[in-house]
């Protein structure tokens, strides 16, 4: 890339920063034009459990940005009921959910429910799932699953869980929560740091570097069976792990010989292979979706900056160019976007670039942000961030315009990674 | 050598102490006759221990050894000149005393991806295990790591904190397994 198209790129990424602001703003105001206004009505049966259900599916479709909720607070409306579109639309919606739940012979509660195209005046379809009565919220969820991905024609994710690191009272735990924050359960109660959090592709492990045994090491931690397996212990520090696509391997931080330097190891910690050669700094290693290279951040030109390379090894290709700090580099599930945190004027900030039109754009107006995780659908990036001085994490849309935040009442909310699909 | 033996040997009387039974007869246990049949006598000075039978030399807070904090300049990992005296003294104390050990941990500020720092961190810690190895220090006695910014000693949010964090810290492993001190 020439000088003159490195500033012109430039000049467009202050640009899209300030626009992504000005957006902002509008979100804030409450604009929401291009927001589908969906009707979500109470649902029928069980009064209590339909309140959940009903409560969760419009927090979810909120929360997303992409939906302007109507509540027609008193009306109950179930699936079967018959629709008067002309009222719904009058009400200004162009969707409408009408559902109902009931608890099923074996005890356990069934939602029913039934999605329509007030405009179009057109039934979308219906699903009916069942939950135990502690897991209602759950059904809510894929029930707004399904209205996002009917009205968008994106799959959805609020079914999907987040891990991140809370430190509180000088103990650090690693939860794992419902993507709205919800139902967080702790996996790893430690009095010693825990960092980089990596989901196993099937979501049923987490990889971590954890400093209990005073030295960061590598563990693969099996969620339903609380075993743990040190994958690296090698002398020096153990760090940043990250798993290929097909979950077999792991791309791991050495400093055995010396420098940090990125290898590939066994999930079960056999077949060491080393991958980057350079007597500089090379760590977070970032599997490409189709598990053919390796995204890595590398101070071997004089400052940090995010590299490439293939899973063998091999020459390393430079991705990023503006500015003397580009870190964690992460592609999109999608593999179309690279999100990655960026210094400017001493403000660290979440910017993605396209990796097809090698346009670059600041997300945040923040000053430290860290650690960025796509959602499994590409639509939405979580990062680690500072507010007021206290640790939060904020969810924000791969366009920037969208922003979501989640904290802890009394203590630093970090390292967050976002889990896949489960299938 | 003779320094190595005395923590040992020091051990060695206080387990002698609190397990051997006292004979029901009240003569004294054969093994301590036998023990002193040439009338030897082996020397034993704890003037140099401190009162958890460490070395005074480590542990005191006058002595030069007990310093033992490098600190970095900012996105820094060369051991600046300032330093260069302590660790000479680390150095030589390690070639005198080849049974002792040293773990090597390097902190970075709080800016900044937290893997990143943690590289960073390993730098630090890296440079100072090359100035012993340089001054003969073996390179089975060293061992460095990483803490990255994970463990500040200074938790606030300024240009001093971060300065203090800096650093690589020199931590000591005694022959007989304790540490790090």
């Amino acid at each position: 890339m020439n000088r003159l198209t490195r500033r012109i790129f430039l000049i467009f990424a202050l640009l899209t920063a300030s626009l992504a602001q000005a957006q902002l703003s509008i979100e804030i105001t409450g604009a929401g034009a291009n927001r589908i206004p969906v009707a979500i009505p109470d649902m029928a049966g069980d009064s209590a459990a339909a309140r959940a259900i009903s409560a969760t599916v419009r927090s979810d479709l909120d929360r997303s940005g992409l939906f302007k909720v109507i509540d027609p607070v008193g009306v109950t409306m179930d699936e079967n009921t018959a629709v008067n579109y002309g009222d719904w639309k009058g009400r200004g919606a162009d969707a409408l959910a009408a559902g109902s739940v009931s608890r099923a012979a074996d005890g356990r509660m069934e939602a029913r429910f039934r999605l329509y195209d007030t405009v179009k005046g057109v039934s979308l379809g219906g699903a009916a799932y069942v939950t135990n009565t502690e897991q209602l919220r759950a059904a809510g969820h894929r029930i707004a699953d399904y209205i996002y991905e009917k009205l968008t024609g994106e799959k959805g994710i609020f079914s999907t869980r987040i891990a991140y690191v809370v430190k509180a009272r000088g103990q650090f735990l690693l939860q794992i929560a419902d993507a709205d924050g919800q139902s967080a359960a702790t996996a790893l109660s430690s009095s010693e740091p825990i960092i980089s959090p990596a989901w196993s592709p099937d979501g049923s492990k987490l990889a971590y570097v954890s400093f209990e045994k005073k030295k960061p090491m590598i563990y693969v931690h099996s969620l339903a069976s609380g075993q743990r397996v040190i994958v690296a212990n090698f002398k020096g520090s153990n760090s940043a792990p990250a798993w290929s696509p097909d979950g077999r391997k792991l791309a791991v931080v050495l400093s055995k010989d010396g420098n940090s330097q990125i290898y590939t190891i066994n999930a079960d910690g056999s077949g060491l292979q080393r991958i980057t050669n350079s007597s500089g700094i090379d760590t977070e290693p970032r599997f490409s979706p189709d598990g053919s290279s390796l995204y890595f951040t590398s101070d071997r030109g004089g400052s940090p900056q995010i590299y490439q390379v293939g899973v063998n090894g091999g020459d390393a290709r430079r991705v990023t160019f503006e500015g003397s700090y580009n870190v964690s580099p992460r592609p999109s599930p999608d593999g179309k976007t690279l999100a990655f945190i960026s210094r400017r004027e001493g403000r660290f900030q979440l910017t993605t670039l396209d990796l097809a039109s090698r346009q670059v754009q600041v997300l945040t107006d923040s000053h430290k942000d860290e650690s960025p995780s796509f959602a499994p659908n590409s639509r939405m990036i979580l990062i680690a961030t500072e507010i007021g001085g206290r640790g939060v994490l904020s969810a924000v849309s791969s366009d920037g315009r969208i922003k979501q935040r989640l904290s802890v009442a009394a203590g630093d909310v970090r390292e967050p990674a976002w889990a896949p699909y489960l299938n | 050598m003779k320094k190595l033996l005395i923590p040992a040997l020091l051990s060695a009387l206080i387990v002698g102490c609190s397990t051997t039974p006292v004979p029901e007869d009240g003569g004294a246990p054969v093994e301590s006759r036998d023990g002193n049949k040439n009338g030897a006598i082996t020397p034993v000075d704890v003037t140099r221990l401190d009162a958890s039978g460490l070395p005074r030399e480590l542990t005191d807070p006058k002595s030069k050894l007990a310093q033992r904090s490098i600190y970095f300049d900012l996105d820094k990992y060369d051991v600046k000149d300032e330093y260069k005296d302590l660790v000479a003294a680390h150095a030589k104390y390690l070639v005198a005393n080849k049974g002792f050990k040293v773990l090597i941990q390097g902190n970075t500020d709080e800016r900044g991806s937290r893997e990143y720092n943690l590289s960073l961190g390993q730098k630090r810690a890296e440079a100072v295990k090359r100035s012993l190895s340089l001054l003969g220090v073996k390179e089975d006695q060293i061992e460095s790591v990483s803490l990255g910014e994970e463990k500040p000693k200074n938790s606030e949010h300024d240009e001093a904190a971060w300065a203090e964090n800096r650093r690589a810290d020199i931590l000591y492993k005694a022959p007989d397994g304790r540490g790090e001190f």
